[in-house]
This record gives structure tokens, C-alpha cells and sequence, in this order.
């Protein structure tokens, strides 16, 4: 599935529920399918700052180059909000991940996390997604480089 | 009862908007009040009828404005019983206060002194003195709270020395809502001859605050804290040592006359008030302070009071939660944890539900981490919270916590 798609599977399921209550259910169910981050992984190096609630995040490049995301919460919200984006950007390359507007946010009705007065860093969860896509990126441009050489 | 609380909740408009289709339940009121039409409509007057710029004009806008700003210096001081109104300085809010002194106060402060706080302290409380410390080799000494969230007088003593040149503490903990025995403290550190600064900015809507009373040298509050608009706030201040303090921002109405090569310096209040000051905060904030006087701070404090207990007790009731901060003497915050289940969790759905609470570690992070937690569920009460109120935060906070657990 592309990342597209991937989005838009989620605003379907979303759609089913007009009550916040089930919502938020679900976000927490979610948050329980999340590929969780090794535990030596949870340390501060991994830690998203930004966040009133503790989210680790590691990513790793697998065979095909794609970048495979594992993260983890101490809030159940913010691990399901974590467990939505790993959900739509792991298991794809870098430039996907970099090009992808994350517009479902916004359709799924979480576009209120994205404001800054907002304690739970969706915005700096992102961003740390980003950063470790663009880090991918440039190190597989650095090896090609070096091959064309 | 003593309040007319239907008639105060008719007085502040917001109150009747609603939050994710229900009622707006605003238990945030640490963080700042809500306002009534009575402060509203002073800032709207002010400005249809009487805005000028204030001591600078012959005309009779400036002398309507300038009388209007000064009368409110003249209320405020009388109110929170300072000898003179000149000692009390207009300012931004309690932060811009508490700056203010840490900033000027270098003059005083020397490598190897000292400098006391408390562990409960605000951030605003804390870090100005951190950092003036940094700044002057000096040492920051932190008195720690007990389990309950109170402070050891005991520990005062043991700490204050030749060494100490202040004592800065809250009057009201904005975390725990501990009412700290801010008199008591003040007389052990003047018999060390150290001045005291008390940051009052969960005081002043609260409880009766009296100056002459205390005897500090310094006190601190916002306006926005107590029903007033944000950005005024009040630095009180002993002559005395206002006077023998230097200026601390430079240009406007703190200047008596300029010369190239010298300025000399205006009186107090104006001495600390440079630039144009912020005239319709200073109305707000006495009409706000004219509004608490009217119901009575005694009569908003017994009722707090009862709203206080009868939340403690429900919330008593829950499983596995934890309140923090069970000071004998208390007023009008409750934090409090639940085992297993995140603040922020709870936060973010009770805000589903129209209600208004703070989670984290509110401003005061070494406090709450030594509590051992990352942050706690603050519901803090102000003069319009009903205890139909604390009945519907108590319906949403088991519901929460069943979808939660």
C-alpha cells in the first residue's frame, strides 16, 4: 500500500465513528498495535522532546532501503497518535516519508494536535520522522557518490 | 451561602460558551481567571472616553488618563495595605516582577552569597534567581517541602546566615495550593536582616493579602490571575528599597531630566516605570481587585474553601488515585495522579468532555519531580465554580478513566 492509500484506509475507518468517545477508543486500540521500540532503544537519545507524555522513536533502514519506524509512549493518546503515523510512513522509502503531506490528520479530525499549544508533539513526532528519513537519504546519496566514483 | 454565585456567573460571559458541544466547566483558573463584565467594560470606557497618554500632556485627556492610572495605584496599594501607593509599581505580571528585582538586585549580591528559595517554586520564582546566582558566583539554596507539600520553618532557620541576602518564596504553591507561612518565614529572615520576596500570584484572588502585615519587603502578583486582563501586574515594594535600588529599564517616564553626558532619574513609582505603561491593565486590574472586594476575600475564600473540601472527597473516592499536596493549610488547587493511567491521557479526554484542567509539571518541574512523577492533573477553582461543577468533572473523570484502565 502507498503511503496514499494508506491514508485514506484510515479516514474510512475514522469515518465510522461521530462520536469523539469511539474516536479516541479506537486511537487507544491503535496505539496497541504499535511495533514497539526495542527497550534499549528508550533511552533519551531516542526521547521526542516537545511532548508533555514520554514518545521514543527509532527507525532503520531494511534491505530494500525502505525505513522501518518503532516507537513507544508512556500515554496511551499519544501511542495510538504515534501508532497512526508509523502505521501510514513505515515500510517506505525516504523520499516517500519526505514527500507525504499527512493530510488524513486533518480528515480524522487529530488536526487540533497539530497546534503548537498542544503538549503531545504530533508536530515534533513528525518532524523526528522526517529528520530520520532525511538522514536515510543522505547517506544512501553519500554511498552513491562514492560508487559513482 | 454568602456568595450570590448565579449572579457572578452571570457576571462573566464566558462561562455560558460551550466546548466540544458542552458546557465550558473551567477548572484552570491557576493558569489564569476568566473576566467579568465589570473589568471588560473598565477597558472599553477607558478607551471610548479617557485614552491618552498618561503624565506627559497639559491637555485634559492626559490629565483624565493620568488620575484614572493613578487612582488605580491608589486602590491597589490601599488594598493590599502598602503604606504609600508609590510603592507599588505597575509591571507586566508577577514574572516581569520578580525579574525586575533579580535583575537589579546583582548590586547587592556578591560570590560566595546567598540566595534561599523553596523547592515548590514556580519557574518564575526560581530561575531569575538561578540565574542571578550564575551570574554572581552566589549559591542557590532550595528548602524542600515535606510528603504533605509544607515547608519546615525549621528549615529556614538552619539556612539563613551572614551569607543570605534574600529569601524568595510562594505565598500560595500553584502546584500543591500549600499556603505557606509566608509571615513567619519573613520574621525569621528579618532576624537575620534578609529581605523577603513573596510571589503572590496564587494568592491574591484567593486570600486576604496584607503587606504591612507580612512586613516583605517585596510582593509579586498578575493581574490575569485574579479576574484582571493579562499583561499588568504588580511589584510591591518597601520604600526603602526601592529607593536604594537602581533603575532597571531606561527611557520614558522613569527619566527626570537628560543631558549627553548624564540623566538623572524620576521618583518612585515612575523610577521602575519606563516607557508608556499599560494603562488600561492597570484600570482592569482595579476594577478586577474592586470586584473581589465587593463579594469579600473572606466570603470567596470560605467558599473555595468548601468547594476544596467537597472535591477532595470525591476525588478520594477513586481507586488508585493520589492527591499531591495535603497541606493543613490549603486553598483552591488539587493535583493529583492516578496509578497506571498518563495525565495527558486523562487531560486530553476530560477536554472532550467541556472541561477545562491542566496537566504536566505547571511551570514548578523540579517540584514535581520531587514527587517522583513527570506531571500530575491540576483542577484549580476560582470564585465562579459551583459544586454542580465538581459533579460534572467527576462524572467525565470516570468515564475517562474507565476508557483508560
Amino acid at each position: 500500500m502507498t503511503i496514499k492509500e494508506q491514508e485514506k484506509a484510515i479516514v474510512e475507518e475514522f469515518s465510522i465513528f461521530d462520536d469523539w468517545m469511539d474516536k479516541y477508543a479506537y486511537l487507544i486500540e491503535l496505539g496497541k498495535e504499535l511495533p514497539v521500540i526495542d527497550e534499549k532503544y528508550k533511552t533519551n537519545q531516542y526521547l521526542i522532546t516537545g511532548c508533555q507524555s514520554r514518545v521514543w522513536l527509532f527507525a532503520e533502514l531494511d534491505n530494500e532501503g525502505k525505513v522501518v519506524f518503532t516507537a513507544d509512549s508512556d500515554a496511551v493518546i499519544t501511542k495510538g497518535i504515534v501508532s497512526l503515523l508509523v502505521k501510514v510512513l513505515s515500510v517506505h522509502t525516504p523520499k516517500e516519508i519526505l514527500d507525504a503531506d499527512l493530510e488524513f490528520l486533518d480528515q480524522i479530525g487529530l488536526k487540533e494536535h497539530l497546534s503548537p499549544t498542544r503538549a503531545n508533539g504530533l508536530v515534533s513526532m513528525i518532524k523526528q520522522m522526517q529528520f530520520y528519513a532525511r538522514a536515510f537519504q543522505l547517506k544512501s546519496n553519500v554511498k552513491k557518490i562514492k560508487r559513482d566514483e | 451561602m454568602l456568595l450570590d454565585i448565579e449572579q457572578i456567573r452571570k457576571d462573566f460571559p464566558i462561562l455560558k460558551q460551550t466546548v466540544n458541544g458542552k458546557p465550558l466547566v473551567y477548572l484552570d483558573n491557576a493558569a489564569t481567571t476568566q473576566k467579568p463584565v465589570q473589568v471588560i467594560n473598565r477597558m472599553v470606557a477607558y478607551y471610548e472616553n479617557e485614552n491618552s497618554n498618561v503624565h506627559r500632556g497639559v491637555h485634559q485627556m492626559s490629565q483624565l488618563a493620568t488620575d484614572a492610572y493613578e487612582s488605580a495605584r491608589k486602590y491597589i496599594a490601599n488594598y493590599i495595605h502598602a503604606s504609600d501607593p508609590k510603592e507599588v509599581i505597575f509591571t507586566r505580571g508577577a514574572t516581569e516582577s520578580i525579574n525586575l528585582i533579580a535583575n537589579i538586585f546583582e548590586t547587592f549580591v556578591n560570590e560566595g552569597d546567598e540566595i534561599v528559595i523553596t523547592s515548590m517554586e514556580h519557574h518564575s520564582n526560581l530561575v531569575p534567581w538561578q540565574q542571578l546566582c550564575v551570574r554572581t558566583g552566589a549559591g542557590l539554596i532550595v528548602i524542600p517541602v515535606n510528603e504533605e507539600g509544607e515547608l519546615d520553618t525549621d528549615q529556614f532557620k538552619n539556612a539563613l546566615n551572614e551569607k543570605t541576602r534574600l529569601v524568595a518564596l510562594a505565598h500560595i504553591s500553584n502546584v500543591l495550593g500549600t499556603i505557606n507561612p509566608v509571615k513567619e518565614i519573613t520574621q525569621l529572615a528579618h532576624e537575620m536582616d534578609v529581605p523577603v520576596l513573596i510571589d503572590g500570584a496564587q494568592a491574591i484572588a484567593h486570600i486576604p493579602v496584607d503587606v504591612s502585615d507580612i512586613d516583605c519587603e517585596f510582593y509579586t502578583f498578575s493581574g490575569h490571575k485574579a479576574y484582571a486582563p493579562m499583561g499588568i501586574g504588580v511589584l510591591y515594594g518597601k520604600t526603602e528599597w526601592l529607593d536604594k535600588l537602581p533603575p532597571y529599564q531606561f527611557g520614558g517616564e522613569m527619566i527626570e531630566s537628560v543631558h549627553f553626558d548624564a540623566t538623572t532619574f524620576n521618583e518612585l513609582p515612575y523610577k521602575f516605570e519606563a516607557g508608556t505603561p499599560n494603562v488600561e491593565g492597570a484600570l482592569g486590574l482595579e476594577a478586577a481587585i474592586r470586584y473581589i472586594d465587593k463579594h469579600g476575600i473572606e466570603n470567596i475564600r470560605k467558599y473555595e474553601d468548601e468547594l476544596l473540601a467537597f472535591a477532595t472527597s470525591q476525588l478520594n473516592l477513586i481507586e488508585d488515585l493520589q492527591i499531591i499536596g495535603t497541606a493543613a493549610q490549603k486553598t483552591a488547587v488539587i493535583s493529583f495522579i492516578v496509578d497506571g493511567v498518563h495525565a495527558y491521557d486523562i487531560g486530553t479526554l476530560l477536554d472532550k468532555m467541556g472541561i477545562a484542567i491542566r496537566t504536566g509539571n505547571h511551570c514548578a518541574q523540579p517540584l514535581v519531580e520531587s514527587f517522583g512523577l513527570t506531571g500530575t492533573i491540576r483542577m484549580s477553582l476560582a470564585m465562579y465554580n459551583t459544586k454542580k461543577e465538581i459533579e460534572l468533572f467527576m462524572e467525565a473523570l470516570i468515564k475517562v478513566l474507565s476508557m483508560l484502565r
